[in-house]
């Protein structure tokens, strides 16, 4: 089970990596794993605002949809528009080219409610 | 349910080997999945594969009247069934709802009745409520019987030098009392998938020497080990039904596309009152097979719309691992349920098109 030390989590499964005030998001690779083969994504826009805590999209594999939990506060950056044709991307490639969401956030102290790796991992060991 | 309540197959150990997933499913803990639903489903398609289904239940009926209660409580005809026949059936309640769909196995001296392991509990209550004090032996040897079925185009040449006596000469829906590798084997020429394909049963005990034989004999054949998720995707592809998605007690076999096991002239059974009412009177909704555009992919319980008004319900729907696209089956009143008519079909609050498609979706192999 790949959990890169650099990221943050949520225990929602998803990923999240801080350059300054911009946050990237995605899903961690137990969460590809566990939903399986991916055919389709279904992200915000670029502009939209998403609220932490609520669903941002939804993700569908062959077998069931899950929806996509948003971790932080912010506006939609910049959308991985790739995902659109290469879904499949996420299962190979969770924590780089299928990134999700590149949010501008507003608040630094939202980083203290998320996970660290280690704190990630107790999570997926006791699932 | 708990989990610890959950029962295991004789191989789950192997599946856990194997790295599958295995999840809760009808009581069992069952592989979901190996490698991945799609490279297992094409393998089926392409070449073989082989699942473990040893969580199905197997009833044993005996006795002087076994076949005059079996032709009562199912709903096709036993009395055409040969020794050696398979047939495709249902049992139904008073009044025309599915209790749940089988196989009816006839041998010489008995028969075996193969049910949905989400529904043995329930068929055996269901069952001896209708068993009649005397002339017929029931018995649930579901927990002594393992399952193994063996799928894919290259299924005959792959079993064919291992089973005894001949399989070739073995037609759609016959099975032979023999051997596979040496264990005493039923085999059936059945499955679920739409492909040339064999179910294999077996004692319990013998589960994992003939599994890992098989393997063996698989290997110039590509064979691979097939979970749960794949075998749900093949049968979505032939449209054939899976009893709690898109049949249950409140659907009758009629609506359901399962008019052709319902022999209503073969004399009285359960539920015959209320089927040829429903014969009679013409069924207001019917199971249909739709497609969907873009990256839509049904799933069971969405809204299906026509005009801005809600018509239908979807019962199951998945991601075509062949067409590369959204499939579904669903109900829909009988007027809007021909091939080629347009609906609409709600997703997360927002309608996307759907259209009714001639079923099979997908033609398997000819062999």
């Amino acid at each position: 089970m790949n959990i890169p030390a650099e990221l943050l989590y949520t225990k929602e499964h998803e990923w999240v990596k801080f350059e300054d005030d911009v946050a990237t998001i995605g899903i961690t690779d137990y969460a590809q794993g566990e939903l399986g083969d991916i055919v389709f994504v279904e992200l915000p826009q670029v502009g939209d605002t998403i609220r932490k805590g609520e669903t941002f999209g939804t993700i569908e594999a062959v077998k069931a949809v899950s929806d996509l939990y948003s971790p932080l506060d912010g506006e939609v950056l910049e959308v991985n528009s790739s995902l659109e044709d290469a879904p499949e991307t996420i299962n190979s490639s969770p924590y780089e080219d299928g990134w999700m969401l590149k949010i501008q956030i507003t608040e630094s102290v939202q980083k203290n409610d998320l996970l660290s790796a280690d704190e990630y991992k107790k999570i997926i060991d006791e699932a | 349910m708990v989990e610890e309540e959950l029962k295991k197959t004789a191989l789950y150990e192997v599946h856990n080997s194997l790295g599958a997933k295995l999840v809760p499913f009808a009581g069992f803990w069952m592989p979901v999945q190996y490698q991945g639903i799609i490279a297992e489903h094409k393998r089926v398609r392409n070449t073989v594969g082989i699942f473990d289904v040893s969580h199905m239940g197997e009833f044993e009926f005996s006795g002087a009247d076994a076949e005059q209660f079996l032709n009562r409580i199912t709903i096709n005809d036993v009395t055409k069934l040969q020794p050696g026949q398979v047939q495709y059936s249902a049992m139904c309640y008073e009044d025309g709802g599915i209790v749940d769909d089988l196989l009816v196995y006839r041998f010489e001296d008995h028969f075996i009745l193969v049910v949905n392991a989400s529904n043995i509990d329930k068929n055996r209550e269901w069952i001896c409520e209708n068993l009649p004090l005397s002339g017929v032996d029931f018995d649930d040897i579901s927990d002594d019987i393992a399952l193994l079925s063996v799928q894919g185009p290259k299924s005959l040449e792959m079993l064919k030098t291992v089973t005894t006596p001949d399989l070739e000469s073995l037609p759609y829906y016959h099975f032979l009392d023999g051997q596979v590798t040496g264990i005493n084997a039923i085999v059936s020429r059945t499955g679920y998938t739409g492909e040339l394909g064999y179910e294999i049963y077996i004692s319990r005990s013998n589960s994992e020497e003939l599994w890992h034989n098989l393997f063996e004999v698989g290997k110039p054949f590509d064979v691979e080990p097939i979970g749960l998720g794949a075998r749900d995707t093949l049968r979505q592809e032939m449209k054939f039904c899976l009893y709690g998605n898109d049949i249950d007690a409140a659907i009758n076999p009629i609506e359901a596309g399962l008019g052709w096991i319902t022999k209503l002239k073969k004399g009285d059974f359960i539920g015959r009152d209320a089927l040829i009412k429903v014969k009679n009177e013409g069924v207001k909704r019917k199971l249909i097979g739709f497609e969907t555009s873009g990256r839509i992919i049904p799933r069971h319980g969405y809204p299906i719309y026509a005009g801005g008004r809600e018509i239908g319900i979807t019962t199951s729907g998945c991601h075509s691992p062949m067409l590369e696209r959204g499939i579904g089956m669903g109900y829909v009143p009988v007027a809007l349920s021909e091939p080629g008519i347009k609906l609409q079909l709600n997703v997360r609050k927002t309608e996307h098109p759907m259209c009714v498609v001639k079923t099979p979706f997908y033609s398997p192999t000819k062999t």
